[in-house]
């Protein structure tokens, strides 16, 4: 089941809530727009998840690798850093790396699809508890490396992050600046949300695609069951490598949007926990189902936001013990538990068509 | 050749602790085809558990003699951990136990960040020194040198093997456990009762991995909300090395992955000419993993399963 | 003599202590229904399993359609020709029926990723093959109407049919059928029967394996019985009902 609009008007009213929804935020404050706009940037890591858990059914624990790598391939390209730290450069660059969004998109997009392609290649047997474990390995591998790497030679700055990274340029005007139309002004944030929807939308646009084609059937036979699959003729080896590969892309570009966004990164980001969250936002979502998956994503990532903007008297009364990062983890493992437990298939799951046939047996 | 044998010694005590975890890890696997994923913070709850009960133990009689407080600690450690187990098993796992293979996996991750939070609400997120109760004067010992606290962990860690071995071995519960993970169909033809032999192999590493807890506690020396996930995924890739579902192969694999561990991060620095140093030790254990799992998946002792069409 | 569709010889394969085959020869003519029976632990899902490649024989000369194989990349046995369903019915549960049956096409067509994206023409028209074939194929098999169920909403009868269609989308030179009688009631076998034969006279070749005596004698052309993972008869129906081997091996000795 795909994303069907009833009617053109549909169409037509969702556009103008998205466009307008930023203007409307904005108004309270830029904070929420903030919020929208990483909500943005977690749908697009969920979308890019989904294609490897929810249509190959590889169950990945080490996704925010791609992202990390996405982030850290930008924030070296942008920042001061890697010309301070290999002067020979600075020969071939004295203005310092300023690359546009259409060099540093694709670059992002291709170094994240290679490791997607390196990381899955050992999993390509595991069964799916192992695989999980090994990918999770692979995330905390990564994330070891980006912490440590900053001897013998800096690369990576180590704990301390790099910064400050450059914004990104959409014709000319860099994202970081506000952008006065006359009748409106657009504050940086709002700019960013325009181009992270544009990137969403391109997407949800390649997933829908790709779901309802030759490749995608391949994947849910693949995630149905591989057995069954090889015996019909399908390479199963190079379709997973695919959706490794395809997956990542997507979280190699939302981490070099994250880090022009942030304008600064560190490992902390790129903890286990995001991995695990984003899993969630997948599972909980509805595994395979794009509406499913965009909720999931959205839910996850802009409610504990939320509820830090007006939890601060929580906080106040239990003397600190409830800050919002607390909150967002203890939201995120009950949701888990409980839809497991209530609703397997997730929140909003691939509806069933005829819901049943004659002659049904019993399930 | 004096550093080499304070390595070993080292290798073995950790790997002791990783032996007791991986057991957890090798029984459930074994009987319900599970990896529970929130076995490691079964171990933070024992060790910080039994942090508490030491100091109510000071607070209300301080002369009690320190061995004394130890072993109440760790009983006090696992009960709590066995009964947390229990409810885990019987809350989260139990109405899975039918469902897509996804959603146990799911539902354990969950349970494991919800104990973590959990603890850090509880008990605050900071790190707790956690009092050595035993002499700490290190002894001598072919050149290298041993502390007290580790002699008690090599100790209780063989105690708690013969114990375990004697259970699987030689009682009807473990003759129960070893038809159950053979065979649960069959086990239940016979009259074993399978939620009663679950809840019990829950129960056992619960208890296993709250002794971990405490040992690793007195070892490090501090208890803090997160210090169940490192060796929680350790512990995991030595049950998975040594062959899962296999419990001689849980004990063996940690073992050696502490060795691996101890004698690494002594000599990476000396192997890598510099690049790497002894702060990548955490990833030996992934690399184990994935080298075990490449090579030999069916671990070292354990048996090659074929996929039946 | 008619070229053979499949010709394999010598097949062995252990497990362990388990001699599972031992020498098996088998030869199937164009257009033929051969069956495979034996008592249980015979064998003969682990020949099935050999000559698709899910299990790397020990030894043997395996030839399809006259051109040697190596059956150990399962994909590849399915490319070059052999399709077959499994004892256990091995479904894709989420997906509908005719999506089952169209990915199974997946190994004779070719769109990529880029097709895929942007629709390209060439991908429009494989889409559009793909999927008429396949509603074809369900009709074929009798099961048309219920294209847009998911397949484990279907009744056990239909989900088997499914399987079966799904088998020959992949064109293959040989179909294998594990026990696809198993579970079903007498009218349903003779439903069974009927596609089967159906099949035949479309010019394909099947194998069979099957424990309802009385539909393999009426269906097949030949028979090969094993057991203990050995040949021990081969011949049309009505001879190897009569071999003593074979009435011992299924009844044991003294049982007249």
């Amino acid at each position: 089941m795909g994303i069907r609009f009833t009617s053109k008007s549909q169409a037509w009213l969702w556009a103008v809530v998205l466009l307008a929804f930023p203007l409307v935020l904005q108004s309270f404050g830029n904070a929420w727009v903030r919020i929208a706009d990483m909500s943005l940037l977690y749908v697009m890591l969920a979308l890019g998840l989904n294609v490897v858990v929810g249509y190959a059914g590889l169950l990945d624990l080490g996704y925010v690798a791609f992202f990390a790598l996405g982030a850290y391939l930008y924030g070296l390209l942008a920042s001061p850093h890697l010309l301070e730290t290999f002067p020979a450069l600075m020969a071939w660059f004295p203005n310092g790396l300023h690359l546009s969004l259409w060099a540093v998109l694709p670059m992002a997009a291709v170094l994240a699809a290679f490791f997607g392609a390196l990381l899955g290649a050992p999993t390509l047997k595991l069964r799916g508890d192992y695989l999980a474990i090994v990918t999770l390995g692979f995330g905390e591998i990564i994330r070891v490396f980006m912490n440590n790497l900053d001897q013998p030679i800096n690369i990576t700055n180590g704990p301390k992050g790099l910064g400050p990274i450059d914004a990104v340029s959409v014709l000319g005007h860099p994202l970081s600046k506000r952008l006065d139309l006359g009748f409106i002004e657009l504050p940086s944030v709002t700019l960013y949300y325009y181009l992270f929807l544009a990137l969403v939308l391109v997407s949800i646009f390649v997933c829908h695609r790709m779901e309802r084609s030759r490749i995608g059937r391949a994947w849910m036979a693949i995630r149905e069951d591989e057995v069954a699959a090889r015996a019909m003729g399908i390479h199963t080896r190079d379709l997973k490598l695919l959706a490794f590969a395809m997956g990542a892309s997507f979280g190699g570009v939302a981490g070099a949007m994250f880090a022009a966004f942030q304008g600064f990164i560190s490992p902390e980001s790129f903890s286990l926990m995001e991995s695990v969250m984003i899993v969630a936002m997948v599972v909980l979502g509805g595994l395979g189902h794009l509406p499913g998956v965009i909720l999931g994503a959205v839910l996850l990532a802009a409610l504990p936001e939320v509820l830090r903007l007006v939890a601060a008297p929580l906080q106040q009364l239990t003397g600190g013990r409830f800050d919002p990062a607390i909150l967002r983890q203890l939201l995120i493992a009950l949701a888990m538990i409980g839809i497991m437990l209530w609703r397997p298939r997730g929140l909003w799951p691939s509806p069933e068509h005829g819901q049943s046939s004659p002659g049904q047996r019993a399930p | 050749m004096d550093i080499f044998l304070q390595q070993i010694i080292n290798g073995l005590v950790i790997g002791s602790m990783y032996a007791l975890v991986a057991l957890g890890y090798t029984m459930v696997y074994g009987i319900i085809n599970l990896i529970n994923f929130a076995h490691g913070e079964v171990l933070m709850v024992g060790a910080i558990t039994s942090w508490t009960a030491i100091g109510w133990m000071r607070e209300a009689s301080p002369d009690m003699p320190a061995p004394l407080v130890l072993l109440l600690a760790v009983v006090i450690a696992c009960v709590v951990s066995a009964a947390l187990n229990f409810a885990i098993e019987k809350i989260a796992y139990r109405p899975l136990r039918n469902a897509p293979k996804l959603a146990p996996l799911i539902t354990a991750i969950g349970v494991s960040i919800l104990l973590q939070t959990l603890a850090m609400i509880i008990w605050k997120p900071n790190y707790k020194p956690y009092p050595t109760l035993l002499p700490s004067e290190p002894m001598a010992l072919a050149g290298a040198v041993i502390t007290p606290t580790q002699v008690m962990i090599l100790g209780v860690t063989a105690v708690s093997l013969a114990v375990l071995m004697w259970v699987v071995n030689a009682t009807r519960l473990g003759r129960a456990m070893r038809a159950t993970a053979e065979n649960p169909r069959v086990a239940a033809l016979m009259g074993v009762k399978p939620d009663t032999v679950i809840s019990a192999t829950f129960v056992m590493g619960a208890v296993l991995a709250a002794i971990a807890g405490v040992m690793w506690a007195s070892n490090y020396g501090t208890v803090h909300h997160h210090m169940g996930f490192l060796p929680g995924l350790k512990a995991f890739t030595a049950a998975v090395f040594g062959g899962i579902g296999n419990l001689p192969g849980a004990v063996v694999g940690g073992l050696l992955l502490g060795l691996i561990e101890s004698i690494g991060s002594g000599y990476i620095g000396a192997l890598t000419g510099g690049l790497l140093g002894s702060q990548y030790t955490d990833i030996f254990a992934f690399l184990v993993l994935i080298a075990i799992l490449t090579l030999r998946p069916s671990g070292l002792l354990g048996e090659r399963v074929a996929d039946r069409a | 003599m008619s070229e053979a569709v499949l010709n394999v010889r010598g097949v062995g394969k252990r497990f362990g202590g388990l001699q599972a085959l031992s020498g098996v020869d088998l030869r199937i003519e164009r257009g033929q229904v051969y069956g495979l029976i034996g008592p249980n632990g015979a064998g003969k899902t682990t020949f099935f399993n050999v000559i698709t490649g899910l299990y790397t024989p020990d030894s043997g000369q395996f030839e399809l359609g006259g051109q040697t194989y190596e059956p150990t990349a399962v994909h590849k046995v399915a490319q070059a020709g052999i399709a077959r369903t499994f004892q256990n019915i091995r479904l894709f549960a989420e997906m509908t029926a005719l999506e089952n049956v169209m990915v199974a096409r997946h190994c004779r067509t070719s769109a990529g990723v880029w097709g895929a994206i942007w629709r390209t023409a060439r991908f429009r028209a494989e889409e559009a093959d793909t999927a008429a074939r396949a509603q074809a194929l369900l009709e074929y098999v009798g099961i048309g109407t219920y294209a847009p169920y998911k397949a484990r909403t279907l009744s056990y009868g239909d989900q088997r049919r499914l399987e079966i269609a799904r088998a020959l989308a992949t064109d293959p030179l040989l179909i294998a059928l594990d026990e696809p009688a198993a579970g079903m009631n007498a009218t349903e076998k003779l439903e069974l029967r009927a596609l089967i034969d159906k099949i035949r006279n479309d010019q394909r070749t099947v194998l069979l394996i099957e424990h309802d005596v009385k539909l393999v004698m009426g269906l097949c052309d030949r028979v090969t019985v094993l057991d203990h993972g050995q040949r021990i008869a081969e011949g049309t129906p009505a001879q190897i009902q009569r071999d003593p081997l074979v009435i011992e091996a299924y009844l044991g000795t003294g049982a007249h």
